[in-house]
């Protein structure tokens, strides 16, 4: 089964000039053991059958290989190929999918309307569905009810683009599923934290199905956070934010 | 076998808009352009295709509607025949794609809010944006344009930088660039809007002059309903 190997060993009878190919050939991938957008990110590669090297950032006190190879953002996931590093989820899969397109599955479709599609889905997700729900796990009161009532009319949106299928490119997995995957997760624990359901079965029943789709695929349930960890996580940031508003 | 008949729902001084037009021309694609009002409401049309977002641009190929100005350019770039608007090697795909998104999502909040608000802020803003232009300008690495030789998917996205900028200076009286600042950046502005292809669809500089200063008060309410999130 897919593993990540968390260090590189190699043999003693490489070169030097052989071992650092061969180093500069393996993909690498700096994440953060909480971060949705890295696990997006190990999920396309685990589809594409690809080996990866993985590399545990401590946010709080980022390394110099990752403020180098990230100076923009700062930020995780950063894909390192070839000694190259993309970062940006969003890019770094459509890159899994162009540099490893004759591996395992295809992430995105192959008919220029239906890659549009997807990659406009992926940025409803981002730009409009994201942001109400995330204000609505870190507020309270009335500004929480307004966000809310916001997240649940996107969700409704999303709701009606599923239209009862298994996931959001079909059959099998891609892109969109992909892209929103971590909320099949995320919300469950929003919701036990704030005691709200966000996602009711009689409002938006293929979006709940789609999340036990999700979470059950053999690629996903292989590779998912630490769920107690991350429910404490959670808690922690909602408790921090209101500390703040207050 | 593509279904025929291009649509463009656009409007008058919309960079987002400028992009899907720009690509439409450098692939050779005739479209009929249909320009909304956006300041005064929207057309049934724009409604009708782009219900989520209610914005320009809305590209409509034969009875396919896409929305959303960097999916309509790699749609366009995709669906139809003729010179490459993004690069084939996937790594730089991932460059421009990068470089787009950093345009849209971390250029514009500190663009706009550099010109439209005052004091301590404004000064932070200044900082940053010049920040982001010397990262930008660093993509050019000397070339003619961010692609090369030619016109490509980054040189239409940030089409802004190049004729926007400075009409937006002289509109709010901000000097954002100095007139010694980003030489590479400058002369890059001046290849893409001076490029037979782009020429024809970059909005007419004294009509978006006339347009940002009559809509002054509007875009600072804006900036700052923007300070307050």
């Amino acid at each position: 089964m897919m593993k990540r190997n968390l260090t590189t060993h190699h043999s003693a009878t490489l070169s030097a000039m052989e071992r650092q190919e061969e180093d500069e050939d393996r993909v690498k991938l700096f994440g953060f053991w909480s971060s949705p957008y890295v696990y997006k990110v190990e999920w396309a590669l685990r589809i594409k059958g690809i080996q990866y090297d993985y590399i545990e950032e401590n946010l709080e006190n980022k390394s110099d290989q990752l403020l180098e190879y990230n100076p923009v953002h700062k930020k995780v996931p950063v894909l390192i190929y070839q000694g190259k590093p993309i970062a940006e989820s969003e890019v770094i899969l459509e890159f899994i999918d162009e540099a490893w397109k004759h591996h395992g599955d295809r992430i995105l479709p192959e008919d220029p309307y239906d890659r549009a599609m997807a990659r406009f889905w992926v940025r409803f997700g981002k730009d409009t569905l994201s942001p109400p729900i995330w204000k609505w796990f870190t507020t309270q009161g009335q500004e929480q009810e307004a966000a809310y009532a916001a997240a649940v009319e996107q969700l409704q949106i999303l709701e009606k683009e599923l239209d009862g299928k298994r996931f959001f490119a079909g059959e099998k997995m891609g892109l969109v599923d992909l892209s929103l995957g971590p909320f099949s997760y995320i919300i469950p624990i929003y919701e036990e934290i704030t005691g709200v359901k966000l996602i009711k079965e009689e409002k938006l029943p293929s979006l709940l199905a789609w999340m036990d789709n999700f979470l059950n695929s053999s690629i996903v349930r292989e590779h998912l956070p630490p769920m107690d960890k991350l429910k404490l996580r959670c808690q922690a940031i909602r408790e921090a934010f209101l500390k703040n508003t207050n | 076998m593509s279904p025929s008949g291009v649509k463009l729902i656009g409007a008058f001084g919309s960079p987002f808009a400028h992009r899907a037009e720009v690509a439409l021309r450098l692939k050779g694609v005739p479209y009929e352009l249909l320009l909304e009002e956006l300041m005064i409401s929207k057309s049934d049309l724009l409604l009708k295709h782009n219900p989520i977002h209610k914005k320009v641009p809305v590209l409509l190929h034969g009875d396919r509607t896409i929305c959303e100005s960097l999916v309509v350019l790699e749609y366009i770039d995709e669906a139809f025949d003729g010179p490459a608007i993004m690069p084939t090697d996937p790594y730089e795909r991932a460059m421009v794609r990068f470089w787009a998104h950093f345009m849209d999502n971390k250029c514009a909040k500190p663009f706009m809010l550099s010109v439209w608000s005052e004091g301590e802020a404004q000064k932070g803003f200044l900082k940053e944006v010049k920040e982001n232009l010397a990262l930008l300008q660093a993509q050019l690495e000397g070339k003619r344009f961010f692609a090369g030789e030619s016109i490509g998917y980054l040189d239409i996205v940030l089409c802004s930088l190049a004729h926007w900028l400075t009409v937006i200076e002289e509109a709010t009286g901000v000097k954002l660039v100095a007139d010694d600042e980003f030489p590479d950046l400058r002369r890059w502005a001046k290849e893409y809007t001076s490029n037979e292809i782009v020429k024809p669809c970059l909005p007419d500089r004294d009509r978006l002059l006339a347009f940002y200063t009559a809509h002054l008060d509007r875009y600072k309410m804006i900036a700052k309903a923007m300070l307050q999130q």
